[in-house]
C-alpha cells in the first residue's frame, strides 16, 4: 500500500516537470549508517532556487542527518550531492560553508562566551581577510574591514530587530532571542542555501509568528533558498512551497504541501497504522 | 556615580569599537601606564624591582600568552613550561650564535622558534580534544625537558648544564648580564610586555580574535561557518607559544641571569595556569591580575611571620605557603570561577550605579 | 644506525632471556602501580566526572601519613587504621568544602581545583610530617621482604622481589572488590547511576553528596594501597609526583572510565616504558621513561581517539 502511494507521489512531481526546472541542489539515492544503524536509506530530493523546502517527519526519522549531510558533516557511504548542476565530492563543513550553505541548529549552537554582535560578526568570518599582521596592527586596513562588516551586520541587527541586546553576551538571551541571533549569524554569511533546524521549536505562539515573518520575508528580500526542518504543521504549510516526508530513514513523500497532506502514507506515519 | 558611560554618544561604529569606549576606562589605564613608566621607576628600590616587578611582568606575559591558547581558544594545555624552555633555550642560542646582535631582538626572535615547536604540538589537537589533549600538552612538556637536559649543544656543554646569560648591551646601556642594573632590566620587560599585550588585543578583538573564540565555545558550529579548525588551533597555539617563549627568554635573560631545565618544569606550568584561570579565562587584563596574585602572595608570606615577629624555619614558611595558596585557589574557584576579571566587572557595575544599589 | 633501532635489540632479548624476563617483570609491577593509581581516578572520574589531579599526591599523602604517624611512635597497625580513618575524613572534607560549592562548574574549573588540591596535600603534608623522604614500614606492616631467584638451567636468572609479588596480589585482589562492589551491591548500583546522569540519579533519591564522599573515600583506600606498595619500592615522598602523572597517558589508553581498561592501559604503559628504556633509550642518551608513555599515548590517541575500551564517539549536533 504504501509502495503503491510513494510511486504515485513522486510520478505526480515528474509529472508536473519539477525536476526538469533548474535547482541548487540534488540529493540522489543517499544512504548514511553509524555502524550498523541505519539513519538515511536511499533518499532522493532537490531544492530549486529561491524556494522554501520543508523536510518533515517524525522524531528519528533521519531529517537532522539530512542536513548534516548537505552541509558536508557527514559523508554519506552511498549517493551523490549536487550543487549547482555539478556532482560534489566529499568535503569537510568549511568547505561547504564556503560555497554558500548556512544553518542554524536544533539546540542552540550560538557562541555562548560571545555578545550578540560578535556572533553575528562571526557569520563574517568568510568575507574578512585581513591577515594576521594587518590584525596586530588594527589601524587601517583591519579596522576599516572591521567597521565594512559591522555595517552589513548592523542592516541584520535592525532586520532582526534586536538593536538592544547587541552587546549582551548570548547566553543571558531567552531562548526565543537566541534563536533569532542564530538566524542572524547565518544570514550574516549571505548565503545561497540557508538550512534551518527547527528554527521554531519550543517558541510560544507570537515568537513562532515572528520568527516565520522573518523567514518568509529573508526568502523574498533577499532571494535566498530555505530548506527547513519544523515539527508545527501549520508553519510548514503555510510557509513552503514544497515538502519532502521522511520516515524512518526513508522517503515516503514528496510534493506541495496540499499533495503531501493527502498522501495516505504520511497520514499512516503520523497517526501510527496497525500492522 | 564616577563611572558612568552617560553622555558619551558615539557617532561612527569607529568609535563604538575602540578598544575602551569609555572615557573612565582610558583614563584608568593612562594612569596605570603612567605609574609603571614613570613612578615606579623613580621611586622604586632594587628589590621591589628585581623580586616583584620584573617576575611580574615576566609571568603576566607569558599568562597572557596561554590565555590565547586556553582562554580564547579554548585549548587546556600543561605544556607551558616547556614552550617558555624552548625560547629560553633559543634566545640563549641566538645570543651565542651571533653576540653582537641586540639582544632584545634575540629574545623577540626566539619567539619563532617556540612557535613552531608549539605549532607542531598542536597538531594532535585536530582529533584531540580537551582532557585528552592537555595529556598530549604533557608530553611536550616531558619530552622538551628531557632535550634540555640531554642536548648539551642546547646549553653550550656547560659542566653545569644550566644556561648562563652573558653580557650584552644595547644601545650602550647593559641589559642582561649580572651587571645590568634593575631599572634597564625592568624597562626592557615593561617595553616588551606592554607591547605584547597591546598587540594581542587587537587581535582578539578582530576576526582572528573571534574565530578563536568560535572554536573555543563550539568548534561543531564554527566549523560549519567556514572556520578551518586545524589552521586556527595551530595559529592558536603557534601565537600563544610566541608568546610564552618571549616570556621564558626574558625570565632568563632580564630576571633570573641563569636557568636550569629544572627552572622550566610542570611547576611552571601549573603556576602559568592558576594565573590564567583566578585571573579569569579569555581576559588580557585577568592574566596581569592572576599573575601578581600568585607571584606576589608567597612574596607577602614570605614576609609576613618575620614582621610579626615569629622566628620560623624557612622551610615551614615554604610548606605553609604552598597550603595557603592550594586553599585559596580553592577558594577563590568557589567565589567567582570566572576569576578576578569578572570580579573586576562585578565591581565596576557596582560602580556604576553607587551609590544607589541597582 | 637501523641496525641498533631495528634488530639489535631483539638480538640481545634473545640472547639474553634471563635479562628480557627481568625487564618483563620490571614492567610488569611498575604496570600494576600505574593501574592503581589510574584505577583512583577512574572511580572518581565515573562518579562525578571530575578529573582528580590530586590522585598522584594522595598516594604520597597516604604513604607519608602512615609513615608519619609510625615515627611519632604508633604502632604499625594501629597507624594504618588511622590513616585509613584520614583518608576517611580527606574525602568527607573534599566532598563539603571543595566538590559540593563547585557542583556544575565546566570541567576545567574541578580540575583547576583538584590541582588547588594537590597543592593543598603537598603544604600540608610537608608542613605537618616535614619534607625529607621517608623509609615505608614494610616489615612493620607485616608484608614480605626479601627476593626469591628463578634459574633456568645455564642461561642466567630472575629475580622476583617478594613485595612487587605481594603488590601484584594486592592489586588483583582490589581490584576484583571494586569490581563486586560497583556490580553487585545497593551503593554500587547508585555509584553507576550517578556517574551516567547526576540529576537523574538526584531525582530518584540518591543523595549525590553521599556518594561522592563515598568515592572520594575508595580513592583514597586505593591510594593508600598504592602508596605502601610504591613506598616500599622507593622512598615516600613527594618526588613521587611526577611519577604519578604517569597515570594521565595509562587513562588515555585505557578511557576515563573503565577499570579494566586502566589496568590494561597500566601494563601497556608498565611493559613500554620498561623495554623502551633499557633496549632502546641507550640510543639517545636514556632517561627517556620521563616521556616515553605519554609519546605512546599521543601516537594512540592520533589512531583512537576513545581510548582501547571507550565507544565510538560520534558527533552529533
Amino acid at each position: 500500500m504504501n509502495a503503491i502511494v510513494t510511486d504515485k507521489t513522486i510520478a505526480t512531481a515528474d509529472a508536473e516537470g519539477n525536476t526538469e526546472r533548474d535547482f541548487l541542489l540534488r540529493v540522489d539515492n543517499v544512504s548514511l549508517s553509524f555502524g550498523g544503524v541505519k539513519a538515511i536509506t536511499d533518499i532522493s530530493f532537490d531544492i530549486q532556487k529561491g524556494e522554501i523546502r520543508a523536510i518533515i517527519g517524525p522524531n528519528g526519522a533521519g531529517k537532522t542527518s539530512m542536513l548534516n549531510v548537505i552541509n558536508g558533516f557527514y559523508h554519506p557511504q552511498e549517493g551523490t550531492i549536487s550543487w549547482r548542476g555539478k556532482v560534489r565530492r566529499k568535503m569537510k563543513p568549511y568547505e561547504a560553508a564556503s560555497q554558500g550553505i548556512a544553518r542554524t541548529f536544533q539546540n542552540v549552537a550560538l557562541f555562548k562566551g560571545m555578545t550578540t554582535l560578535d556572533n553575528i560578526m562571526s557569520g563574517r568570518s568568510l568575507k574578512m581577510h585581513r591577515n594576521f599582521f594587518w590584525q596586530l596592527l588594527w589601524r587601517g586596513p583591519a579596522e576599516q574591514e572591521e567597521i565594512e562588516h559591522r555595517r552589513k551586520v548592523e542592516n541584520i541587527i535592525d532586520f532582526l530587530e534586536i538593536q538592544a541586546i547587541r552587546k549582551t553576551p548570548v547566553g543571558r538571551l531567552p531562548y526565543g532571542l537566541q534563536k533569532r541571533v542564530e538566524l542572524g549569524r547565518a544570514l550574516a554569511m549571505e548565503p545561497e542555501l540557508l538550512l534551518l533546524d527547527e528554527p521554531m521549536a519550543g517558541m510560544n505562539l507570537e515568537e513562532k509568528e515572528d520568527m516565520s515573518r522573518f523567514i518568509l520575508d529573508v526568502n523574498h528580500e533577499f532571494g535566498t533558498t530555505i530548506a527547513l526542518i519544523e515539527h508545527d504543521m501549520g508553519v510548514v504549510m503555510d510557509l513552503s512551497d514544497r515538502v519532502v516526508v521522511l520516515d524512518y530513514g526513508k522517503k515516503i513523500a514528496d510534493g506541495t504541501p496540499e499533495e503531501v497532506q493527502a498522501s495516505q502514507a504520511v497520514i499512516d506515519a503520523y497517526l501510527g497504522v496497525s500492522h | 556615580m564616577f563611572y558612568r558611560e552617560a553622555g558619551q554618544f558615539k557617532t561612527s561604529y569607529k568609535s563604538d569599537q575602540a578598544l575602551m569606549p569609555i572615557l573612565q576606562d582610558r583614563m584608568g589605564l593612562a594612569a596605570i601606564l603612567m605609574i609603571a613608566f614613570v613612578l615606579i621607576p623613580a621611586f622604586a628600590n632594587d628589590f621591589f624591582l628585581t623580586s616583584i616587578m620584573i617576575p611580574f611582568l615576566v609571568f603576566s606575559l607569558a599568562a597572557i600568552g596561554l590565555n590565547v591558547l586556553t582562554g580564547y581558544c579554548g585549548q587546556l594545555s600543561l605544556g607551558t613550561g616547556a614552550f617558555m624552555g624552548v625560547g629560553a633555550y633559543a634566545a640563549y642560542k641566538l645570543t651565542t650564535i651571533f653576540p653582537d646582535a641586540n639582544v632584545i631582538l634575540m629574545v623577540l626572535v626566539s619567539g619563532v622558534f617556540s612557535a613552531a615547536i608549539g605549532a607542531v604540538f598542536g597538531l594532535p589537537s585536530l582529533r584531540i580534544k580537551g582532557l585528552y589533549l592537555a595529556v598530549t600538552t604533557l608530553a611536550a612538556q616531558f619530552f622538551l625537558e628531557w632535550c634540555f637536559i640531554r642536548i648539551p649543544w642546547l646549553y653550550n656543554y656547560n659542566a653545569s648544564g644550566a644556561i648562563e646569560i652573558p653580557r650584552r648591551e644595547v644601545f650602550g646601556v647593559i641589559v642582561t648580564g649580572a651587571e645590568a642594573t634593575p631599572i634597564a632590566r625592568y624597562f626592557v620587560v615593561l617595553g616588551i610586555t606592554v607591547l605584547i599585550a597591546f598587540l594581542m588585543a587587537n587581535v582578539l578583538r578582530g576576526r582572528i580574535g573571534r574565530s578563536w573564540m568560535m572554536i573555543r565555545d563550539m568548534d561543531i558550529a564554527a566549523e560549519l561557518m567556514g572556520i578551518r579548525p586545524l589552521q586556527t588551533k595551530l595559529l592558536a597555539f603557534a601565537v600563544s607559544s610566541f608568546i610564552c617563549g618571549v616570556a621564558g627568554a626574558m625570565m632568563v635573560f632580564f630576571w633570573l641571569n641563569a636557568a636550569e631545565p629544572s627552572s622550566y618544569s610542570i611547576r611552571l606550568s601549573f603556576q602559568i595556569l592558576f594565573m590564567v584561570i583566578l585571573g579569569g579565562l579569555g581576559s588580557l587584563s585577568g592574566a596581569f591580575m592572576g599573575a601578581a596574585f600568585i607571584w606576589i602572595l608567597p612574596v607577602i608570606l614570605k614576609f609576613v611571620p618575620g614582621i610579626l615577629g615569629f622566628d620560623i624555619a624557612a622551610e615551614t614558611v615554604e610548606h605553609a605557603t604552598f597550603m595557603i595558596i592550594g586553599a585559596l585557589i580553592i577558594f577563590f574557584l568557589i567565589v567567582e570561577p570566572h576569576g578576578f576579571a569578572r570580579l573586576w566587572q562585578i565591581a565596576k557595575q557596582k560602580l556604576r550605579v553607587w551609590p544607589f544599589p541597582y | 644506525m637501523l641496525y641498533d633501532i631495528f634488530i639489535d635489540p631483539f638480538v640481545q632479548m634473545y640472547q639474553m632471556p634471563d635479562f628480557f624476563l627481568q625487564v618483563l617483570w620490571e614492567g610488569f609491577v611498575a604496570g600494576i602501580l600505574y593501574a592503581l593509581i589510574a584505577l583512583g581516578f577512574v572511580l572518581i572520574f565515573k562518579a562525578s566526572g571530575v578529573f582528580n589531579f590530586a590522585q598522584g599526591i594522595m598516594v604520597v599523602f597516604a604513604g607519608l601519613t602512615l609513615v608519619g604517624l609510625n615515627e611519632n611512635g604508633v604502632p604499625a597497625y594501629l597507624a594504618l587504621i588511622l590513616t585509613i580513618g584520614v583518608m576517611g575524613v580527606l574525602a568527607y572534607g573534599v566532598e563539603r568544602v571543595v566538590m559540593r560549592p563547585l557542583v556544575n562548574q565546566p570541567d576545567i574549573i574541578l580540575l583547576m581545583a583538584t590541582i588547588g588540591l594537590t597543592y593543598f596535600l603537598i603544604g600540608f603534608g610537608e608542613f605537618v610530617f616535614g619534607g625529607e623522604p621517608k623509609q615505608m614500614i614494610t616489615e612493620q606492616l607485616g608484608l614480605p621482604t626479601g627476593s626469591t631467584a628463578f634459574e633456568f638451567g645455564d642461561r642466567g636468572l630472575v629475580i622476583l622481589q617478594h613485595i612487587d609479588i605481594a603488590a601484584a596480589v594486592i592489586a588483583i585482589l582490589m581490584v576484583a572488590a571494586l569490581a563486586i562492589f560497583f556490580n553487585k551491591t545497593r551503593i554500587g548500583r547508585a555509584l553507576r547511576a550517578v556517574a551516567d546522569d547526576h540529576q537523574a540519579a538526584l531525582s530518584v533519591g540518591i543523595s549525590l553528596n553521599q556518594i561522592w564522599a563515598i568515592v572520594w573515600f575508595a580513592a583514597g583506600l586505593v591510594a593508600l594501597a598504592t602508596g605502601i606498595m610504591w613506598g616500599a619500592r622507593s622512598d615516600v615522598s613527594f618526588a613521587l609526583e611526577i611519577v604519578a602523572f604517569k597515570a594521565l597517558p595509562v587513562l588515555i589508553l585505557g578511557g576515563f572510565t573503565s577499570i579494566p581498561g586502566a589496568i590494561v592501559g597500566g601494563l601497556i604503559i608498565g611493559f613500554g616504558e620498561k623495554i623502551g628504556e633499557l633496549y632502546w633509550g641507550g640510543l639517545v642518551g636514556g632517561g627517556i621513561e620521563s616521556w616515553l608513555a605519554y609519546i605512546i599515548a599521543l601516537i594512540f590517541l592520533l589512531f583512537r581517539p576513545q581510548g582501547l575500551f571507550g565507544e565510538r564517539i560520534i558527533e552529533r549536533i
